[in-house]
């Protein structure tokens, strides 16, 4: 535990907020951009994951390891949201015959 | 041998035997058949009286000890402590002797009365309803529960004013009893509030206990008093709230004997009795009183001259003889105005009776123009009703001479002045009931076609128990002048402290007596001469009269100004209200409302149109917003 901490150490903290904010950008563009309905999950995952990066990049730096848990719990809960959205989007396939998220306006009441 | 306390703490049977008839007749009002709710009614009636006497001959044995009997807790909030209490002392067994035993003959009269009526169990339930609140009104032991007694028989005098309902006159007639009434209700409760923000109770007897502290004269126990008094004139209709009365006469006539003769309109009188120890404190109200009282009587008097219809005759002559009980609570001879309230109990509701019994006779006729010759056709009706005018003229021995000369005395010991007025008052009463009887009973018939026959036994009976103790009802309380020694007036000292007025002489009395009498003649010769010898009967109402008769003949347009001087401004100003204000301030207020919210939903509604990446991008600027807006302040 110890060797891993001070490997995740070895590369200076900046790096890890830089490559994550990248990261969250682009799954944030994704989201906001994209129309397709599975990309926007992917990008979301992405977000998550950007995230995860960070908590556990401060996890070592700060040696507590409530950090690593927490990125435990949001990996099940997005394991859980992917269950979910996956299988509205199967639905969603069926019923309007397309993934396109702006056919989706013909929910409004 | 029983307890004597156990038997006064069964106080409660007294008004709960009427409820339980009420409850029992209201329930089964479809399902009971062939007059048995009448019976029901009357049984229940019968055995509160039967109790009244238990309680009366307990406690006369028992040593006249005054007996609070706490039911239940009521009201409990703060400093504020009211038990569901009955008092039972010399008063309040005076007035349930009077409203189960009077009620009682009333009740079975009605059984006759009310026959072919098709709501003749209502009638009874209602009727059942009224004994159970005139019962809690002079049983209470504190201000709140008589409270709620007086709005009980407020309730169903209206009810029973409106009893034949599909005749609108009558229902109008039922409404201005009851607006009237609130008028002095609000009095009521008001004197009812200050009475406990002064004396931190309303229980009678602490109220009573803690008067003695109060200074004599004062403003706040003046404005208690004045403020009970509203309530009484309301309630008791006097000036100037006395016109609810005489229309009171559109309900069925049983009605009017018992609840606008007999018993509720009394409620004032025992109100005031019953706090003669705050009245005691406050001269000022007492003289108002006094002024009321005697106004009232004379002015009630003076309209009964020239009424046509038997009941309005009724009706004035009750509200001035109410004026007479005010005269006397206003002279502080509380219990000579209880005694004039039994006496005139008897022959006030025989009369009505009476009047009930010719009515039911002509099929409804109630014009006394129509009537005459009765006296061969009704002679049982005739001899009662001929009872009850020599009591109300104050005729001796008869009950009325007794609490209508005491009052007189104690007026003259006071001032000749309030006398001589109250006399002139006595002299239109014995013209006016002379009247009556004369243009009823003697003369030829003047009514075609129509079966006269006298009344059925369960409606004579009454009349004749009535009768009896419209005779000998004033010798409870026989004056030291013919050897007595006022009974009843020495009974009620320990309830009702009177004050004690200079006495005159023995000589004095009998001037006074005799030349009431004299003068009570002399209208009787007036009368018989006017109405029998020359047979002078009253104008159509299409006549020309002239100025005075006519003026009184129409109330002294007293209804006329109060509809002028309050209804037409409140109408008046409904109306205003209603078109205007209502029109033109508030509906647009509130119709704009709704149409701005309206409109600015249009505009709104275009940010939802089911765009999800529309949703998206805004949900990220608003985040981005709030993040630059933290890092910003």
């Amino acid at each position: 535990m110890k060797e891993i901490a001070s490997a995740i150490q070895l590369i200076p903290l900046w790096y890890y907020i830089m490559l994550s904010s990248a990261l969250f950008s682009i799954g944030l563009m994704g989201v906001l951009f994209r129309r397709n309905i599975i990309v926007i999950l992917m990008c979301i995952e992405l977000m998550f994951n950007s995230v995860n990066l960070l908590l556990t990049a401060f996890s070592a730096y700060h040696s507590d390891p409530a950090g690593q848990v927490f990125v435990f719990f949001i990996m099940i809960v997005a394991a859980a949201e992917v269950a979910v959205g996956l299988s509205i989007v199967v639905m969603m396939k069926r019923n309007v015959e397309s993934v396109d998220i702006n056919l989706l306006h013909r929910l409004k009441w | 041998m029983v307890e004597t306390s156990s038997v006064l703490n069964l106080s409660w049977l007294v008004p709960a035997f009427p409820l339980a008839g009420f409850v029992i007749i209201g329930l089964g009002n479809k399902h009971l058949k062939n007059h048995i709710a009448g019976v029901i009614a009357s049984t229940m009636t019968l055995l509160s009286f039967l109790m009244t006497c238990v309680l009366f001959f307990t406690f006369s044995s028992s040593g006249n000890q005054a007996v609070t009997q706490t039911l239940f807790s009521w009201i409990s909030l703060g400093e504020m402590h009211i038990s569901f209490a009955f008092l039972v002392d010399h008063l309040s067994l005076t007035m349930m002797l009077i409203i189960t035993g009077v009620g009682t003959l009333i009740h079975v009269y009605s059984i006759g009365y009310m026959r072919a009526d098709e709501r003749f169990n209502t009638f009874f339930a209602q009727m059942n309803l009224f004994t159970f609140s005139m019962l809690l009104l002079v049983m209470a032991a504190n201000y709140l529960l008589l409270f709620v007694g007086w709005e009980g028989v407020g309730l169903c005098s209206y009810l029973l004013i409106g009893f034949w309902y599909k005749n609108n006159s009558n229902n109008y007639a039922a409404r201005k009893a009851f607006v009237m009434n609130r008028i002095g209700d609000l009095g009521f409760i008001l004197g009812i509030i200050l009475i406990f923000y002064t004396f931190k109770s309303v229980s009678f007897q602490e109220v009573f206990t803690k008067a003695s502290a109060v200074q004599h004269g004062g403003t706040l126990i003046t404005l208690i008093t004045l403020l009970l008094l509203v309530g009484a004139l309301g309630k008791s209709a006097q000036i100037p709230l006395y016109t609810w009365l005489p229309d009171a006469m559109a309900g069925p006539t049983p009605v009017s004997a018992l609840i606008h003769a007999a018993t509720m309109v009394t409620a004032g009188i025992y109100m005031i009795a019953r706090s003669s120890i705050l009245y005691n404190l406050a001269p000022l109200t007492l003289d108002i009183i006094i002024v009321i009282g005697l106004s009232t009587a004379i002015l009630a008097a003076l309209i009964g001259l020239k009424q046509n219809d038997i009941k309005k005759v009724l009706a004035y002559s009750t509200v001035s003889q109410l004026g007479y009980m005010f005269l006397a609570l206003g002279l502080g001879a509380y219990s000579s105005a209880v005694f004039h309230v039994t006496t005139h109990a008897f022959f006030k509701a025989l009369l009505f009776l009476g009047a009930g019994s010719i009515i039911h006779a002509m099929g409804g006729e109630q014009d006394i123009r129509q009537m005459g010759g009765l006296r061969k056709k009704m002679p049982i009706t005739f001899y009662t009703f001929l009872v009850a005018t020599f009591a109300i003229s104050g005729i001796p021995p008869l009950s009325g001479f007794f609490s209508k000369d005491l009052i007189l005395t104690q007026a003259y010991e006071r001032s000749p002045l309030l006398f001589s007025v109250a006399l002139f008052g006595a002299m239109l009463t014995c013209f006016y009931m002379f009247r009556l009887l004369f243009l009823v009973f003697f003369g030829e018939k003047r009514f075609v076609n129509l079966h006269v026959h006298e009344s059925p036994k369960v409606m004579i009976i009454p009349l004749v128990i009535l009768g009896v103790l419209s005779v000998i009802g004033g010798f409870l309380n026989i004056p030291a002048l013919f050897g007595g020694k006022s009974e009843f007036t020495a009974y009620l000292k320990t309830s009702i402290t009177s004050i004690e007025l200079n006495g005159t002489s023995i000589s004095t009395e009998w001037i006074l007596i005799a030349f009431s009498l004299a003068l009570v003649g002399a209208v009787i010769w007036g009368a018989w001469n006017n109405y029998v010898k020359k047979e002078h009967i009253p104008n159509a109402d299409d006549q020309p009269m002239r100025l005075l008769p006519k003026l009184l003949y129409k109330r002294f347009y007293i209804d006329e100004a109060y509809s002028f001087l309050f209804e037409k401004p409140y109408n008046f100003l409904s109306g205003f209200f209603s078109e205007k204000i209502e029109n033109n301030v508030l509906n647009p207020i509130i119709d704009g409302t709704g149409s701005i919210t309206l409109r600015l939903g249009t505009y709104l509604r275009r940010l939802q149109q089911g765009n999800m990446s529309f949703y998206l991008f805004a949900m990220v600027a608003g985040i981005l917003l709030f993040i630059v807006f933290i890092l910003i302040v």
